[in-house]
Parts: structure tokens; sequence; C-alpha cells
């Protein structure tokens, strides 16, 4: 990563430190977001995210497979990130690194144990065939808090995503591409992603202010209201208090983020 | 015969004018054929045509005034980041002399230091210095980060518009030739100078920019309007954009110049100005 | 030898699986300067591509063995997306991305002035993000415009298009089901005001006068395309 001018760095920690950010924004208060869904015809389902000038696109494409031995009845949920070299001079080309592996894993998760996708749905025939959904994150240019704008542009896109009807017949699947139907979904969550900076906590990082904290917090929580994922990133350690505050916040932020997926 | 007018938006490949016209920057010339090499408005003066581009990146040149950020500690100098594809070099004879020191001690990494270009070798070496007046580190204030086309436009005829918006919020203001550009002062000053700059830089290219930008400072100080009477420096203004870049990079030291006047002038680099609180945006 | 082409008409015998004429283009749109942090950038959607491009530079070469002492270097990644076909691709660059970066990086090569940047490097990268055939042409084409937009110093901005022989006729812009089911495919990319060719590829059976006929609606396809290039940098600003 750049190196951050000194000059810069005390800049936005003084301004943080008296309550006030470089964009004028609120202490809790998110970017613009731009939500759009279906976006790529040849997905069975995709979403565009932007927060700021952070682009992400989605894909979902299912593909009938084997379950993994120990859930025979579960189909099964991939979940693959790509930081393209185009979307900052510092992200290169090459297998996933580990900020890459990192976002992948923690969206996963918070899509995961949220239980979102009926997984049980999936289930062709037990132990031989499910689906499994790809979920490609594909980051278009990077300007703070991918973690939002990935959990975000993933629910959209499995919220828009079609499946091929199927059917059994002598342990045959027949899967009958002409007729769709929506993936069997019970849930929704999204993520709310904190930056410590100076004594304060940032919601939904910019750029600039990612390059400067001391420690990230990432809260997943559902619809009923439940934290189904978190993260901890960073250098420097954060408080009980300081967790605690941002779940908080998190809460009310998570409600207002879920009426984009309206 | 020529194909375009003066201020006409063109392209990269375009023809602008065949036979007896004069190739200038922003152009090339293919037989008897002058054409655009970028996106850029058209400068017609008399027989010479240029195109003014809209975006590009700073190609360091011997004399010019930049503002750097070291990136890198060697043995006998430091590296700095200006803005450009080719990265700056402060050797640390420019600042001891023949003393040996050691060179954390003075300057650290992702210090921003205002500097002169002193020589730009075959291979792209490019070698700076601090020996001039107001050169050194920056101490609080904000960097914005423009394309470096636009500094003349910034900077307007004999540094019109860069004062205007220096006297309406009271900042000190340094603008590099790499479009790097330090504003210090009151805090909230500082932002309304930030997003005067994004402004001028977003709209270089349009017409009736000094009275836009003199509305948006009164906007944004909270100050009365006053009514525009001087209609000709206006026009005068518009005109500095079709300027080659001889003349307003003199105006661009100039303006260094008087910004750093108030300073000691000194080898050793000082600390410019502390200030209480500073706030920044990328470009 | 100049073919005459009378646009819009459909000579053929068989008309084309989506109902175009022999000669024509499916609808092309292109946006420049859609990213924030890229040095220029470029959105093509062109049929049923949707290709987006980003340059960075000139920039230092972090590669030193690439520098070159005289000009600059043109590195080019060509990526599609693993949800831009069909089948999911797996991501990752396999040997039809490779080759088609390799040539699209000397396509791009000749109209740029690379002199004006020695060893510096000029980064081309091309995201698929949907593929419905000739997808390669056209991100020659909106690469062009993305570099264009980064303020990089060109002679001419290339632009490709391919012609090929479907159901035994020549026809322009193959979709991806003629490319699928059809004898030949022939990517063009040309320089427009000299009418020079910068990348040539032909894949299929075709006699030496469909070659010659193929290559010519091609560039007269490429000059149609120019113009939309042309169009978009102007948008950019206002224009």
């Amino acid at each position: 990563m750049k190196i951050v001018p000194e000059i810069t760095r005390k800049s936005i920690t003084n301004l943080i430190n008296q309550q006030e950010r470089v964009d004028g924004r609120a202490m809790d208060e998110f970017r613009e977001i731009s939500l759009e869904s279906g976006i790529i015809s040849k997905a069975e389902g995709s979403a565009r995210v932007k927060i700021g000038n952070t682009q992400i696109i989605v894909g979902a494409k299912p593909q009938l497979g084997e379950p993994f031995p120990d859930t025979p009845n579960l189909g099964v949920l991939i979940t693959n990130s790509e930081l393209l070299p185009m979307a900052s001079p510092t992200f290169e080309p090459g297998p996933p690194d580990e900020r890459s592996v990192e976002l992948s894993r923690v969206v996963d998760r918070c899509i995961r144990e949220s239980q979102m996708v009926d997984l049980e749905e999936l289930c062709i025939i037990p132990g031989k065939k499910v689906w499994m959904i790809f979920l490609d994150l594909h980051i278009l240019d990077y300007d703070g808090n991918l973690m939002d704008a990935a959990a975000l542009a993933t629910v959209a896109a499995l919220k828009n995503t079609q499946i091929p009807n199927t059917q059994v017949e002598d342990n045959e699947v027949i899967m009958d591409q002409e007729e769709m139907k929506p993936l069997p979904l019970k849930e929704e969550a999204l993520m709310c992603t904190f930056a410590k900076i100076g004594d304060e906590l940032v919601l939904d990082p910019s750029l600039d202010e990612e390059k400067i904290l001391s420690a990230r917090l990432s809260i997943g929580i559902t619809s009923s209201g439940k934290i189904c994922a978190m993260q901890k990133g960073g250098d420097h350690p954060l408080t009980k208090e300081e967790i605690l505050k941002a779940v908080k916040i998190a809460e009310v932020k998570t409600q207002d983020l879920m009426k984009h997926l309206e | 015969m020529i194909f375009v007018n003066d201020k006409d938006l063109v392209v990269p490949g375009e023809i602008l004018a065949e036979d007896d016209f004069h190739p200038g920057r922003g152009t090339f010339k293919e037989e008897n054929k002058i054409c655009s090499s970028v996106v850029g408005l058209i400068a017609l003066r008399n027989k010479k045509i240029s195109v003014i581009p809209l975006q590009s990146k700073y190609i360091p040149k011997r004399g010019d005034v930049v503002i750097g950020e070291i990136t890198d500690i060697r043995f006998s100098m430091w590296g700095l980041d200006i803005n450009s594809p080719y990265s700056g070099l402060l050797p640390a004879s420019e600042v001891f002399g023949k003393e040996k020191r050691e060179l954390d001690k003075v300057f650290k990494i992702g210090d921003v230091l205002f500097l002169r270009v002193v020589d730009v070798d075959e291979v792209r070496k490019v070698k700076l210095g601090l020996k001039g007046r107001g050169l050194g580190k920056f101490k609080g204030g904000i960097l914005i980060y423009i394309t470096p086309t636009k500094v003349p436009r910034l900077i307007g005829k004999k540094g019109s518009m860069i004062n205007m918006i220096k006297d309406k919020t009271n900042c000190e203001i340094v603008v590099g030739q790499n479009g790097v550009v330090w504003v210090n002062g009151d805090i909230e000053m500082e932002r309304v100078a930030e997003k005067v700059i994004k402004m001028i830089q977003k709209q270089a290219h349009t017409s009736g920019l000094t009275d836009r930008v003199r509305e948006m400072l009164a906007q944004l100080t909270g100050e009365e309007l006053e009514v525009s009477k001087d209609t000709e420096a206006v026009e005068g203004e518009e005109n500095d954009n079709d300027n080659a870049s001889s003349e307003d990079e003199k105006d661009v030291k100039q303006e260094n110049d008087t910004n750093s006047s108030e300073k000691d002038n000194k080898n050793i680099p000082r600390e410019i100005f502390e200030s209480k609180l500073n706030l920044n945006h990328k470009r | 030898m100049i073919i005459i082409i009378t646009l819009g008409t459909n000579v053929g015998t068989k008309a084309r699986e989506d109902g175009r004429a022999f000669d024509e283009l499916r609808n092309l749109k292109i946006d420049a300067g859609v990213l924030e942090r890229a040095d220029g950038s470029a959105y093509l959607e062109f049929g049923g591509n949707k290709i987006l491009v980003a340059i960075y530079g000139p920039k230092e070469s972090y590669i030193r063995r690439l520098q070159r002492p005289d000009r600059a270097v043109i590195r080019c990644r060509y990526n599609m997306a693993p949800f831009s076909v069909d089948d999911r691709k797996r991501p990752g660059p396999d040997r039809r991305s490779i080759e088609i970066s390799k040539i699209t990086a000397e396509a791009l090569h000749s109209s740029v002035i690379l002199e004006k940047y020695p060893r510096s490097m000029i980064e081309v990268f091309i995201e698929v993000l949907e593929a419905e055939g000739g997808t390669r042409c056209a991100g020659i084409t909106a690469a062009s415009v993305a570099m264009a937009d980064a303020g990089i110093p060109m002679r001419d901005m290339v632009v490709a298009c391919a012609a090929g022989k479907v159901n035994g006729e020549i026809v322009l812009d193959l979709s991806e089901v003629e490319d699928k089911d059809g004898e030949a495919d022939v990517p063009v990319a040309i320089l427009p005001r000299t009418g020079q060719i910068t990348l040539l590829q032909s894949d299929g059976n075709l006699s030496a006068d469909e070659f010659e006929k193929a290559l010519d609606l091609a560039i007269k396809g490429c000059q149609q395309i120019s113009e939309v290039q042309k169009e978009a940098l102007k948008n950019r600003y206002g224009v």
C-alpha cells in the first residue's frame, strides 16, 4: 500500500478527533449507495453496488455438483473474490492475495451463518447431486470499504438468482432450463464496517481513512437482528467498549442498508 | 487550410490543419497534415496550432518547482514520489553540504517537501534540490491533487485566480507544477479552498470560470457577492488557457515565490508553518 | 480494389440469426471516464458484450527487465469474469486470454507516442463482464478510448471489428452464435486515419477473394465504430 503523507495522516486524524470527516459526513454515515440488480444476462444472478466511488459486481452461477461428504443433504456455496488490478494501483494481477481471501471468506461467513440460503432446498439427490452456487465478487474500483459493498452486492445478487427446475427420474437429474425459479432464501444479512482513527470509530471508511486506520471492525447482522459474522482487522487493538458501541450503531445502520435491497 | 476553430475540443488522430500551419504541443505533423495527439482544446496562435490536453501526467523539467513526498531513505539520498512516472532523488549533499549526518533525523518517510527540479538526466533520473526561497518541508495543511495540465488555469493570469482564492479564504497556498497543491489555514477555509480547487480542476476547459469561482467563494465563505464589473479581466482570464506553457510556468514560480517571501531564505529546510488543524482529500 | 457496400441491405439469400443485414453492426455504446482510481477508463456495450477497460500510466516500470531506455512499454491483461459466459469460467488467465492480451498490446503499440515516456510503463486492463462474441475487438476499441481518457498521446485511436463467413456469406461483426456456427472469423484492428492494420487474425476457411471481401468489410465496420469512439470522448467533456 502506498505511504500516506504525514500531513495527510495528521489532518484526517485531527478532524476526526473533532467529530468531523474530510468529506463532511457524520461519523456514522455511509457514502452514497447505489444498487442495480440483474445487470449481467449470462449470470443467473448479478448485482452492481457502488458505495461512494467503490464499485463491485457480483455474479452468481449455479452448477450441478456433488455435496460435501459430511453434509450430503446440503447444497454448496462457493465465494470467490478478485481484487482486479484495474481497481487500484496497489492491486496486482495473480492469484488471490490475503486481502482478497479475507474479503471472500468474511462475506461467505456472513451469508452462510445467517442461513440466508436454504441449502437443504438445493439438495437434489442426497449424497449425489446438489446445486453449487458460485459467487464471484469482481472488484472494479477500490475507494475504501470493500467489505460492506461486497456483502450488499452478494445479497442483492442472491436475491436476483434464478435456478432451473429439476426433476429426478431413475436417479438421473433432468434440468429444465426454460423453467427457472428463484433461489430459496430465508433471511437477509449485511455488513457494517468501522475504522478506528485517533480515538474515534467511523462508519464506512473512505480510502484515505482506511489507509490510516489503526483498527477495523466489520459486523454482519441479519434482518432479524442477530449478529452472524464479525472480523477485526488492523494492527492495533480495540477496547470492549468500542466494540459494543460499534455493534449498537451497526444494528441500526444494517436495517437502513436493507432498504437498498427492496 | 484549417479544419478547427480556437477552443474546439479534439481527440487523438483528428486532422487539424494542412500545409501552411505549424504544429505546437499536443500535435504532430504527418506529411502535410497537422493532427492532434491528445484529447484537448485547440489553441490557435497566428499560424501555430496547439492542443491543450485535458489530462496528462507530470514530466519533470529542470527548474520546475514541485511538491514531493519522501518514500525512501537510502545511503546518501532520499527517494521521493513527485506524482509523475519518474520518481525524484534528493541527495544528502543538497541538504547537508559536505557535513555527514543521519538522513532520517532530518526528513522521514511520509514527509512532504517543496522542492526544485535541479536536473533530469538521460535515464530520467530526477535530481531535486532545496536551495531557493521557501523550499523545504511542509508542516500542517492539506494536500490536493489536480491534473498537472490544469495548474496554469488554477494560477490564472499573473496569479489572478489563485490570489482570489487566497484572499477570500485567508489560506496559504503553494502550487507545485506536478499538480500537487498545499493549502494551509483555518480548517473550514482549507475545506473551502479544496472545494474551489476541485471545481476549477473539473471545469478548467469551460468558459466563464472566474465568475463561477468568485460566486462559489462568496457562497462558501458566506460573503456578499460583488457584482462582477470587470468583464475585461474575465476575457483576459479566458485567454490564458491558450497560453503556451512558458508564460504560465513563470506565473507558477512567481506565485510560489511571493508565497515564500515571508519566510527566511535558507538552505537548510525549515518547517514552514504549524497549523492547529488540517484536513485532506485525495484527487 | 474498392468494394462498394450499400449499408443496411440484406442481399444475401439467408437472413442472419439476429435479423441484421450482412454489413450491419450490433448496437454499440461507449462511455469514457467511468472509474475513479484508474488514470483512464472506458465502458463499452456491443451487442451482448459488456467490457470495462482501465489504464494506469505512464508509470514507473516496476519490472526492470521490461524497461526500454527509449520508450514506454505497454502491458495488457485481458480477463474474463467468471460470470461473463454461460458456463462459469475458472478465474485467472488461460491460454486464450494470454494470447489475446499479447495481440491487444501489439495492436495498440503503433498508435501510442511511446517515445515521450522512456523507461515507463502503460498498463491496460480489459475486463470482460459479459461476453457475446467479438470481445477481443471490443476490448481493443474500448482500450483506445481509455488510453485517450488517460491523456496518453496517440497518433490515432485504434479501432477493431471482425468480419467472417456464416452460411456461405461474408458478414460483418459476428455474434456469439455466428462465431460458433460460422465458417470463418477475421478480427481486424486499424488506425482509421491511415487505414493501416494493427491486428489481424483469421480462424476458419476462406478463399483469397472471400478473405479480401471480409477484410474490406471489417475495415468499413471499424470506420463506423471509430465515430462512436470520438463521440464518447467528446461527451465526457460535455461537448
